[in-house]
């Protein structure tokens, strides 16, 4: 069994207005030194697969066919045993 | 002619569709989100709404339903396929049109009538239109600022395929006419063959001077001039 942690962002250069309300409301609360807040998506999937590889090859498909938007998003993500 | 009308769970303008198409007379059907041949239609409307709750990103469930592998088979037969708000939404998640939507520059849902300009006339979508005409229909979405990137923006600029732009009363392309943060302004789009056609406003909700506006018709009555020429 493995877990695997997926975070997905919007692409640099895309404006993130969700991310700029949250800087601001930071910023209203007193945090002067935030720059820059961008949000995104954080997904936990559990696998009932071993071996490494395959569930590299797999998450990476899941993400490119459906769990993000090449357009205007990126992912990484880590598996943890 | 006959129109079907896409059923997914959670949309919610496909009743409105229905009306609109048998208010200008024509023979219009549901058709739910399983089924697999539409060869007896002429043209495929994907209604707005909420499709799977908007869940992960407008339109990313619905696009893998079994229904789309049909209405790609249609469109790549030449079929006329229009997509209304979330129903665009879906078609870019499919890749049928280039781009994807994020959410409104203001963070708000905006629902209300705008100003749009047609760019492009010659389209089975907007062939009673004339070049620059400017259509009042409203919008209502939290997702509908488009984005492109750069090329492929050059690239539908070069293809024509921009079909309408947010703009003014007057017909100005202005930051202010634009309601959602839209890259270029855009608020319709067709492919390069020019048989999909995706926009975030509703024509369906503009048929009658009763609702504010009867400016969708034009677009409803391009559709329907487009297949009776072609019949």
């Amino acid at each position: 069994m493995a877990k695997v942690k997926v975070f997905i962002t919007l692409k640099e250069g895309i404006l993130d207005p969700q991310g700029q309300t949250v800087a601001k409301a930071l910023e209203n609360l007193g945090y002067q030194g935030v720059q820059d807040v961008r949000i995104g998506k954080y997904i936990v999937i559990e696998m009932d697969e071993e071996k490494e590889e395959e569930i590299e090859k797999q998450v990476k498909s899941m993400c490119d066919r459906l769990l993000a938007n090449p357009v205007i998003e990126d992912y990484f993500f880590e598996i943890e045993d | 002619m006959k129109f079907g009308v896409i059923v997914f769970p959670g949309s919610n303008c496909d009743m409105d569709c229905y009306y609109a198409v048998q208010f200008l007379g024509e023979n219009v059907s549901y058709v739910w989100h399983q089924e697999t041949n539409l060869f007896s239609y002429d043209c495929l409307i994907l209604p707005g709404g909420f499709s799977y709750g908007d869940y992960l990103r407008t339109g990313s469930i619905a696009h893998l339903s079994p229904v789309m592998e049909a209405v790609k088979k249609f469109a790549l037969e030449g079929g006329l396929v229009i997509g209304i708000c979330n129903g665009f939404q879906i078609l870019l998640e499919s890749g049928l049109l280039p781009g994807a939507m994020l959410r409104n520059k203001s963070l708000k849902f905006i629902c209300r009538y705008v100003y749009l300009r047609v760019e492009n006339p010659e389209t089975p979508f907007t062939k009673l239109a004339k070049k620059g005409q400017i259509l009042k229909i409203p919008i209502a979405h939290y997702e509908g600022n488009y984005y492109a990137p750069p090329e492929v923006v050059t690239q539908l600029k070069a293809n024509n395929q921009i079909v309408l732009r947010y703009c003014d009363e007057k017909g100005n392309i202005t930051e202010e006419a634009n309601p959602n943060g839209s890259i270029e302004n855009i608020a319709g789009i067709i492919n390069e063959r020019g048989n999909i056609f995706g926009l975030m406003p509703h024509p369906e909700r503009s048929v009658e001077p009763l609702l504010g506006s009867s400016d969708g018709k034009i677009i409803l009555k391009s559709i329907i001039e487009s297949v009776k020429a072609k019949i």
